[in-house]
């Protein structure tokens, strides 16, 4: 089960790596966007730190957003779901796997990147450590909740726009979670009890992301 | 409850009740907005702008009442495969979204006076803003689809798992708020609320759930004629081609 499952994730990194997949397009999209703030807001450095958190948080969000499309779509157009739902395991693995390979290709990518727009946004020791981690944790369950507006919006055509309708605003806990670690560290404070309930509303994410994303494929290929 | 699942029955239904709930809501409605505008005193504090109260904290609530309503319905359609349920969820939604604008609208028009803007990021406001994109992303989606069955139990879905995300929305709006902004904001009214103020208070928030109740089975209603229209569109469709051939 576990090999099936580990095949799985490595078949959809594979199809995200190779031509075509995309998958560092969101992470392209991730610096753009947070590049775009300090011309628009100048690049005073106390101004630029202040809204660092928020920015980098936000252009997440949008980053997975625009990487959603890919978590079932192309299943979904060459029937290849429709196998993945007979393989001998329950379906909501198999939609677990696909989610935490989506995080592997899309977002993991984007935390990796994070100290350098960072540095760039004037983060500073602590709360640059505090932005990483809280990434790091954070946006695992972005991949789960966006799976359920990914399920419902298969096959739809300008799925798009209606994605992050349906997703964005169950992304604010995350959103506010991940800034206000940030926002502590940088006043010198301890940012772990924003840490964990970041955390905490990770693993609700993966538990109810993976549940409704289950339901919603079901249907579809019934 | 399978009972109700047959659309005959349910309109014989909604043709006994329609009458009551119209008569209701006319009467509520009206006997409520007289105490609130006329009868009821001016707040000692907020002056006459306290009368928008009485449309803005019943729709608020109705905002959050419709919302669990849907729910509800969402559930029973997705547990029970009740086809009224889906009518209903689907029903439910356009009038929420309403509520929820009402509340939003009579939000601003009142914080103007009082606070001397028209809008704070107070975690009140900023959570039903929320709820209002909730409800546009619902009836985005079933919208979007275009086979009934389909689009409803996405739509069932979805609202369930708004309903779960709700409260955690709420937490962290109210934890980053505080985090913000320390209480900058007049707390509205409290348990002591004068009599004079509760009556119109209480009659219009009745007549806006009657009012509710009257829209909502109105909306089922056609929403059911327009599956017959469907369907007998489909009917003649498929015998004028089975004569053609």
């Amino acid at each position: 089960m576990t090999r099936t499952l580990f095949a799985l994730i490595k078949r959809d990194l594979n199809l995200a790596w190779r031509q075509g997949g995309g998958a560092l397009l969101g992470t392209v999209f991730f610096a753009v966007a947070v590049v775009l703030f300090p011309l628009g807001v100048g690049p005073e450095p106390n101004t630029l730190a202040r809204i660092a958190a928020g920015v980098l948080w936000v252009a997440a969000l949008l980053a997975a957003v625009v990487s959603l499309d890919r978590l079932f779509e192309a299943d979904h157009d060459d029937g290849s779901l429709d196998g993945l739902a007979l393989l001998p395991l329950p379906f909501s693995l198999v939609v677990a796997a696909k989610c935490l390979a989506h995080w592997l290709a899309s977002l993991l990518p984007v935390v990796i990147i994070s100290p350098f727009l960072g540095l760039m946004m004037r983060l500073e020791g602590d709360a640059l450590g505090a932005l990483v981690l809280a990434l790091l944790l954070g946006t695992p369950g972005l991949s789960f909740i966006g799976a359920i507006g990914a399920a419902l919006a298969v096959g739809l055509r300008r799925a798009g726009a209606l994605l992050s309708l349906l997703v964005l605003p169950l992304y604010i806990p995350a959103l506010i979670f991940g800034v206000a670690a940030v926002e502590a560290a940088r006043m010198g404070l301890d940012p772990a009890p924003h840490l964990m309930l970041l955390f905490g509303a990770t693993l609700f994410a993966v538990v109810i992301g993976t549940a409704a994303a289950t339901a919603a494929l079901k249907f579809d290929l019934e | 409850m399978h009972r109700f699942a047959n659309p005959a029955r349910f309109q014989r239904l909604a043709s006994i009740i329609l009458p009551w709930s119209d008569v209701l809501t006319a009467g509520l409605l009206v006997s409520g907005l007289y105490f609130a505008l006329f009868a009821s005193p001016a707040d000692y504090q907020q002056g006459e702008t306290v009368r928008i109260m009485y449309i803005h904290v019943p729709a608020a609530w109705m905002a959050m009442f419709t919302y669990s309503v849907m729910a509800a319905a969402s559930a029973a359609s997705l547990i029970w495969k009740h086809p009224l349920a889906d009518v209903a969820a689907r029903a439910a939604a356009p009038i929420g979204a309403g509520f929820t604008a009402i509340a939003l609208i009579t939000g601003m028009l009142w914080g103007e006076p009082m606070w001397g803007t028209w809008w704070v990021w107070d975690a009140r406001l900023t959570s039903v803003l929320i709820l209002f994109f909730l409800y546009l992303g619902y009836m985005a989606l079933v919208n979007a689809i275009e086979n009934p069955a389909a689009a409803a139990r996405a739509g069932a879905i979805l609202a369930l798992v708004g309903f779960v995300n709700i409260p955690i929305i709420k937490f962290s709006v109210d934890w980053w708020n505080t985090l913000h902004q320390p209480a900058s904001v007049i707390k509205m009214g409290g348990p002591s609320i004068a009599p004079s103020m509760l009556l119109p208070l209480v009659l219009m928030a009745l007549g806006f759930h009657f009012y509710f109740v009257s829209v909502l089975l109105r909306r089922m209603r056609s929403e059911l004629d327009l599956a017959r229209v469907r369907a007998l569109e489909d009917a003649i469709a498929l015998n004028s081609e089975e004569a053609a051939a």
